[in-house]
């Protein structure tokens, strides 16, 4: 029987401590937390064998507000220390929540290599197209012709698809979702952490502060609405080629494939280090 | 089969006796990436970490090598990275996020002619003052230096301890010249070897307060997953960990952060002298220049000239008052660096005024030799 989210923020939120938050009233990273921790309700984890890392921006601030070992890093950082945790205590469980910024521009070298490493590891990004915490600022995936605080007249750049990103490095599991979907939200990142490998959760989320409100959505529920009508299913989708998507994007599950993850790699290398 | 190396006399490289030293401290993961000359250190942690059930990783550049030692840490393994110039540039802001943190870590700069790409196989010790202040914001900070295979291998140990017990990153300075030289060595039996481990807290973790104060003013530290669950964050940070904007706060752990290592000072400046009872020259020397200097300080006294030296192999905090006691007693100071002189700005700076400050700059790729060094003591 699922508990109600009343007992699991009593379980599993530092909301003696740190509440209220600092995230702007209808900031989908409020979905983002509650899917997360329903979901590691329903894998049973224990709270002292969870990590939850982060970069900077909004999204960097969630593991203040979660009762597990938390390490808020440097911008585009998170996946590095994530690394070093995991290879040093291989039986943490070690999540790393960052933005669209900091995963895919400052961070983007450390992601695609922590893609192809494999390493067991589970990325959830929240990608809300902007850099919400200093002020509007376009982003990788800021969509084209969107209007920000550096595109004031129109952006230029087209947006990077950071699930196929993560697919084409080779992480083991990749997913797209978004705070509309909430209810997927869970399995996605339940998924994600259950898998033994690299995992990659893309969220797309509403900074209608931000984002929203300089591109005529200025409000959390025409953002909502937006997710909802531009994504489609990956099982409706794959017949559609990635570039007559347009405004479109899929979501579900991009990939799941099984190969041993760097850890399992590397206990052969001790063996031969020892000359077993 | 892994080689039983303890009390072995082996032919050794600087940058293998550094790898032998950290194991020796205690290191278990080191996250690196290849720059000339430090790569052999990367190298042999490569082959020798999964050797003892460490682990070594090559990381796809420096700030993710660093980033990857601070998590290690955390996570409560002894970790170090190793890099030249280039790369310890790179590294400024992960060194300013574990001094913020107090995350014990060693990280070795192999110094090489500067600045930029520079000189990749030429010895320089351009590094001094960015190893001291390179990363933005008030924070302290040790440095070392290291001038003998030996000293690789036993500095590197010091380096383990000073940055446990003192929850501070170790900067560890070599140069081309010390890290590439072989020299035989015997690595001392595992039971000689005084290794120093953080403190774990001693409280239940309803009690914990990861950044409290205490005597000391080095808090308590526990490990990941070990039922202290807490938050480090680069942010200014309470006793509790979280992130304050409120000034009593915010001063309060700044200067918490200087007292910790002004405390240490006894054990965290240390010096070598030969010949300073009676010296009226002294030679202040770190690195390879220092191997230079001892030798200059030996035809100088063979030539009947009252010289001196003081090795600094700490040189932040800078050594204050073993110099300015040493300067109470001689008539001049003779500061050899292959810099443009930033020691010799420290030395000048700490002078009580009762004497003469002499620099001698190299900055073209070459070793100072003891025949130069002896020729300016003779001038002085």
């Amino acid at each position: 029987m699922p508990k109600g989210m009343t007992e699991l923020r009593h379980k599993y939120l530092r909301h003696h401590k740190k509440f209220p938050h600092v995230w702007c009233s209808g900031c989908g990273n409020g979905i983002v937390l509650g899917a997360l921790i329903r979901a590691i309700e329903r894998l049973k984890l224990k709270k002292d064998d969870i990590v939850l890392a982060s970069g900077i921006g909004c999204s960097g601030r969630m593991p203040t507000y979660v009762d597990f070992n938390t390490v808020h890093t440097t911008h585009g950082r998170a996946l590095t220390f994530a690394t070093g945790i995991k290879l040093a205590k291989p039986s943490l469980n070690v999540i790393a929540v960052m933005g669209d910024g900091d995963a895919t521009a400052i961070g983007g070298n450390h992601f695609i290599h922590a893609a192809r490493r494999n390493l067991d590891l589970t990325a959830i990004i929240i990608n809300n197209q902007i850099y919400g915490m200093t002020g509007g600022q376009a982003s990788p995936t800021t969509p084209y012709g969107a209007n920000s605080t550096t595109s004031s007249f129109s952006n230029i750049e087209h947006a990077f698809s950071i699930a196929e990103l993560a697919v084409a490095a080779g992480a083991s599991f990749v997913a797209r979702g978004t705070v509309y979907h909430a209810a997927q939200l869970d399995k996605l990142i339940e998924k994600g952490i259950r898998k033994n490998g690299f995992s990659v959760v893309e969220i797309m989320s509403n900074c209608h502060v931000q984002f929203g409100r300089r591109n005529n959505m200025g409000d959390p529920v025409t953002m909502l609405n937006w997710f909802k009508e531009h994504a489609i299913s990956k099982v409706n989708g794959s017949s559609i080629p990635p570039d007559s998507l347009d405004d479109n994007f899929t979501i579900g599950i991009l990939a799941d494939v099984d190969k041993p993850d760097y850890i399992a790699e590397y206990q052969k290398i001790r063996q031969m280090a020892k000359g077993k | 089969m892994v080689p039983e190396l303890n009390g072995k006399k082996l032919l050794l490289q600087g940058n293998e006796a550094m790898v032998e030293g950290a194991i020796a401290a205690g290191c278990r993961f080191y996250a690196g990436y290849p720059i000339t000359p430090a790569s052999e250190i990367s190298e042999r942690m490569s082959y020798r970490l999964p050797q003892v059930d460490g682990t070594f990783i090559q990381m796809e550049d420096e700030i993710s090598s660093l980033g990857a030692v601070i998590g290690a840490s955390l996570a409560g393994v002894k970790s170090m990275t190793a890099t030249s110039g280039p790369g310890f540039s790179l590294m400024q802001e992960n060194l300013g996020y574990a001094c913020m943190t107090e995350v014990p870590c060693v990280i070795v700069n192999v110094m090489r002619g500067g600045p930029s790409t520079g000189l990749p196989t030429s010895p320089a010790q351009g590094d001094v003052m960015q190893a001291r202040w390179g990363t933005h914001g008030d924070h302290p900070i040790i440095v070392l230096s290291v001038a003998s295979v030996s000293e690789c291998f036993s500095i590197i140990v010091t380096a383990f301890n000073l940055s446990e017990k003192y929850r501070v990153p170790v900067i560890v300075l070599s140069d081309e010249v010390v890290a590439h030289s072989r020299e035989t060595f015997t690595i001392p039996p595992a039971d000689s070897i005084e290794v120093v481990d953080r403190i774990a807290p001693n409280v239940p973790p309803e009690w914990y307060k990861p950044y409290e104060d205490n005597s000391r003013g080095v808090p308590t530290m526990s490990s990941m997953g070990d039922g202290y669950r807490h938050h480090v964050t680069g942010l200014v940070h309470d006793a509790d960990g979280f992130p304050t904007d409120k000034p009593g706060e915010i001063e309060a752990f700044t200067k918490r952060q200087f007292r910790k290592i002004t405390n240490g000072f006894f054990e965290i400046q240390i010096t070598k002298k030969f010949n300073l009872e009676d010296a009226e020259i002294v030679v202040i020397a770190y690195g390879s220049v220092a191997r230079s200097a001892r030798h200059a300080v030996a035809m100088a006294r063979a030539q009947g000239i009252k010289a001196g030296l003081i090795q600094l192999v700490t040189i932040f905090p800078f050594p204050k008052n073993t110099v300015v006691n040493v300067m109470r007693q001689c008539k001049a100071v003779l500061v050899p660096e292959m810099n443009m002189g930033q020691i010799s700005r420290e030395v000048k700076r700490v002078n009580p005024g009762t004497t003469e400050v002499f620099k001698y700059n190299r900055i073209d790729g070459q070793l100072i030799t003891p025949q130069e060094i002896f020729e300016e003591i003779q001038k002085i």
